[in-house]
């Protein structure tokens, strides 16, 4: 095994770039429970007339089994510039004022929080979408990868068809 | 050319380790180290998917490697 850097345990790092396009962003990938408050406290906004945030759980079941915990990992650096790629889209084409984007690494139990997305705009409608745009894209793009442990093994989440 | 692999997901698992000094000879972009590796490593063509990155970016099949390159080998994600 090779200690290089990218492939050190994950550790707390905190990413927060201020002021992109006179707006917000806050990314960060933790090894500590994710506080949903200081998501929400980020994207609140004077010219704001709603704030959405999504908050992804550990379910307690994968297609009728049993989970008895999560565990993610990531490749940091990467993972971060990809949130912040997602982060800058719900910028532009939702017009965000501001966008904070957590996600948790390392092992979660049934009920933890994985995921937070923030996001403020002047209408509703927009963060609405917004917030669904980020966590879809998430899903896609972000390297951060997902073990579901089982009472009779363990499974790599999405790996195989 | 010597490059390094990293590895994440349950390409670890199929590698058997997280990092891998490669010297790789008639290889020189990612797809043919995409053929190379499901050819030593036929488990990787059972995946849903596999992507590549360097410097930290996505790269397509024609990407061009260097010397020294670390190259990270990104099976389907599951973040959420």
């Amino acid at each position: 095994m090779d200690g290089g850097d990218s492939c050190a345990p994950a550790k707390q790092v905190s990413f927060t770039i201020k002021k992109i396009k006179n707006t917000l962003i806050d990314i960060q990938i933790l090894d500590t429970p994710i506080d949903n408050e200081a998501c929400i406290d980020f994207v609140n906004h004077a010219e704001a007339g709603g704030n959405v945030v999504f908050v992804g759980t550990v379910r307690a079941q994968t297609k009728g089994k049993k989970v008895l915990k999560l565990e993610f990992e990531s490749y940091q650096p990467m993972a971060i510039k990809e949130m912040r790629k997602i982060a800058e889209q719900v910028m532009e084409k939702w017009n965000a004022l501001a966008v904070s984007f957590h996600h948790r690494v390392g092992v979660l139990d049934i009920g933890e929080v994985a995921v937070t997305i923030a996001v403020s705009t002047p209408h509703r409608k927009a963060a609405f979408e917004a917030c669904e745009y980020a966590i879809d894209t998430l899903k896609e793009t972000v390297p951060i990868w997902k073990k579901e442990f089982f009472e009779d093994g363990e499974v790599w989440v999405a790996a195989h068809p | 050319m010597k490059i390094k692999i990293t590895a994440f997901g349950i390409a670890k698992d199929i590698l058997k380790t997280n990092s891998l000094a490669l010297e790789i000879t008639n290889v020189s972009t990612i797809g043919e180290l995409k053929d190379h590796l499901c050819q030593e490593y036929p488990d990787f063509k059972k995946l849903q998917k596999i992507s590549f990155a360097v410097n930290e970016e996505y790269q397509t099949d024609d990407f061009s490697l260097g010397e020294n390159d670390e190259v990270i080998v990104i099976p389907p994600v599951s973040g959420g």
